[in-house]
């Protein structure tokens, strides 16, 4: 079962889009008629803490947290967040850090997480409209013209 | 369930959504994470729910729904149920003529909470139904069914919740039907509703045969489950466990228990005969287990080390591999602290400053215990810093007992600071007392909700707001003065200074708005000042700073 699913952990501070960058990938991979299930923890790691999300994915999938050692996929947002969460990644699993993002390209430098699911995009078989859909209702009617420039950004890069 | 029909909701959500189906006429609740999200989306939703000053008044203005008929709601967190556990109960014995449904947020592991108590307790406590829900599907389910049997039975039920039920998506497919919503309707009912020990004493009676009856249905209620599986290792499993259960080991045979008191003790019974091994695999205290043993059903619990903390997939692969081994040890991220900009950094900077012993509350501003405050020197529960605070400065010899200072936030404090206040004005210790109440016009820590210091309803709307200068004046402080901490000014260590060497009883309202509720808080104040009469507004003009 284990290896039908697909394990994504994305990380980073409070206040970074960490929560809303997996709103936006959970919706998705859920549009694709998957079974998936995303797990996170609110409240005090609001405030400037450490913040992570997990999403699986697949023809069925249990437990909403991704086991330590068994992520296909880390996300992070800031660097500073790599080392105590790279225990989550398998020993060949993908990292993605800020650096793969042209920050300077970005219209709104509060889209890095879009664009970071916009690299992770590339690794993943989900449809493009699906993404697109994913944006346009989670996201602002305003925000949504930068977001889709980011993630177009880094799907791209 | 039609396929187009599913939807992706986390447990919180779905509860909600099951509360609207189920026709619930009131939701009533005080914010605690992770039960919040609750009322919030059934207000989304367009249900009636509603911010209740604290648990207690939110389960009694629930029992009030439910006597009169109807079917009502009522969330919090597993500390919430511990101020709510006097009319728990006492409604146990009266029961309800509609249908009441209450909802513990456990936490176990504490992402944001005091303690990590397992509130299954309550329900063998009070002698009330609980129902342990293990996904968002089940969330909503099991709402529906906790309606179902309260209503049968007239009697509340438990929706006990785990941090990873209530903030997990998952998929759930809704009924396609849903209940039209009782009408309510008042009928008198004094020996069933009055509990003065003549009618309580027959009440205690009624209440443990609807226990048996409702043991006996449990029996072969579907809520409970068998997944077939290799006889040689049976796990007995409830909550989120059994998800962690199904991917650790999933060759097993599974028994996950749905409806966990009272516990279908038969059907556990004829399930361990079944297999070989048979291990209780549970989240918390050892509460399935110690029952299952007391009834003569020999079964294997974890090792104690897996009490604390919440499980997950790996754990239990060790809890099944009896491994008791240490636990590699996760690596720190980074804690959480008070925002930049937080009004409340300079007043932990002055109790700092002062050498204060700073008896500490429950909210946002609990984060100043931490570097580079470090200035607080006790947190119990919420509105404890008023009772701690006046006990210290009883004992202690007088030069410590001056530096004595309690800080509570405004939600805390009108949720269960309002009793300390009359206690500090009718027991003051020798030297006085300083309250400072931070008032930041929010519920911040749990996401920014309203409660009455706000004047706005939990739908953002206007309502009666409660003027916290006026209700300690009320209660007899001699001396309350408001103070807005602004960047640069010494007015708050000044006034703070004085009230400390002074032997008066004073309050000190730190007063400025949360830096994340900005808009909400101007859209709101807009909507006030068309709400509220001239002569308010000059009263409010009346408490600048140092007046």
């Amino acid at each position: 079962m284990a290896a039908k699913v697909t394990n994504i952990v994305l990380a980073g501070l409070g206040g970074q889009g960490v929560l809303k960058a997996s709103d936006i990938l959970v919706d998705a991979v859920f549009r694709g008629g998957l079974d998936v299930k995303k797990s996170e923890v609110h409240g005090m790691s609001q405030r400037g803490g450490s913040v992570c999300s997990d999403i699986r994915y697949g023809a069925e999938v249990f437990s909403p947290m991704v086991p330590p050692g068994e992520a296909h996929f880390l996300v992070v947002l800031e660097a500073t967040q790599v080392e105590p969460n790279r225990w989550l990644l398998r020993k060949d699993g993908v990292l993605l850090t800020p650096d793969m993002v042209d920050a300077a390209k970005l219209s709104n430098r509060r889209s890095l997480n879009v664009a970071l699911l916009g690299v992770l995009s590339r690794h993943l078989d989900i449809p493009e409209v699906d993404w697109l859909a994913a944006l346009q209702s989670n996201l602002a009617p305003n925000l949504f013209e930068a977001n889709q420039q980011a993630f177009l950004l880094g799907r791209q890069s | 369930m039609s396929e187009s029909n599913r939807r992706l909701l986390s447990g919180d959500e779905a509860i909600a959504l099951a509360a609207l189906h189920a026709g619930v006429a009131l939701g009533a609740g005080y914010p605690g994470t992770p039960s919040t999200e609750i009322l919030e989306a059934f207000d989304k939703l367009g249900g009636r729910g509603q911010w209740s000053p604290n648990e207690k008044v939110a389960l009694e203005v629930a029992i009030g729904a439910a006597f009169g008929g109807a079917r009502a709601l009522c969330t919090m967190k597993h500390v919430g149920l511990n101020v709510a556990a006097d009319p728990l109960f006492t409604v146990a014995y009266t029961g309800v003529s509609g249908a009441l449904v209450i909802v513990s947020a456990d936490d176990p592991g504490m992402a944001s909470s005091q303690n990590e108590q397992d509130n299954r307790h309550y329900a063998v406590a009070a002698g009330l139904p609980c129902l342990e829900p293990s996904d968002s599907q089940e969330a909503y389910d099991f709402t529906w069914a906790a309606f179902e049997i309260s209503e049968k039975w007239k009697l509340p039920v438990i929706l006990r919740v785990t941090t990873r039920v209530c903030h997990s998506k998952t998929i759930v497919c809704p009924r396609a039907t849903h209940a039209a919503p009782p009408a309510a309707q008042w009928t008198r009912d004094i020996p069933g509703r009055v509990m003065i020990p003549a009618y309580a004493r027959p009440a205690h009676v009624r209440l443990r045969k609807k226990l048996a009856e409702i043991d006996a249905w449990n029996e072969t209620s579907d809520l409970n489950r068998v997944v077939p599986g290799d006889p040689k290792l049976g796990i007995i499993t409830s909550g989120i466990s059994f998800q962690h259960v199904r991917e650790a080991a999933p060759e097993a045979s599974v028994l996950k228990l749905g409806l966990t008191y009272p516990l279908p003790l038969k059907k556990i019974a004829e399930f361990a005969k079944t297999v070989e091994r048979c291990l209780v695999v549970e989240e918390g205290d050892p509460f399935l287990v110690d029952s299952i043993r007391a009834a003569g059903v020999p079964v294997e619990g974890k090792p104690t080390m897996y009490r604390f903390g919440e499980l997950n997939v790996a754990r239990v692969r060790r809890i099944v591999d009896r491994d008791e081994s240490p636990e590699p040890p996760k690596p720190p991220g980074k804690p959480p602290q008070l925002c930049d900009g937080c009004p409340y950094r300079q007043v932990f900077s002055v109790f700092r400053k002062l050498n204060c012993i700073v008896a500490g509350d429950i909210g946002c501003y609990t984060l100043g215990v931490l570097s580079p405050f470090e200035a607080m020197d006790t947190c119990v529960c919420m509105g404890a810093s008023l009772g701690v605070g006046l006990g210290l400065r009883k004992v202690l010899p007088p030069e410590q007992a001056r530096r004595v200072v309690s800080v509570i936030g405004d939600s805390t404090f009108v949720h269960t600071g309002i009793n300390g206040l009359v206690d500090m004005a009718y027991n003051p210790p020798p030297n006085g007392h300083t309250l400072v109440i931070l008032d930041n016009s929010t519920t911040a820590m749990t996401g920014q909700q309203e409660h009455p210091g706000t004047g706005r309803l939990l739908n953002h709307e206007p309502a009666n707001k409660l003027v916290i200068e006026d209700l300690c004046r009320a209660a007899g402080i001699p001396r309350v003065q408001v103070v807005e901490p602004r960047l640069g000014s010494n007015d708050f260590e000044n006034l703070l200074t004085e009230c400390l060497s002074g032997d008066q009883l004073a309050v000190i309202i730190v007063r400025r708005p949360c830096l994340l509720i900005g808009k909400q808080f101007k859209a709101g104040e807009k909507l006030a000042v068309t709400a509220v009469t001239d002569s308010c507004d000059a009263a409010k003009k009346g408490e600048s700073c140092g007046s």
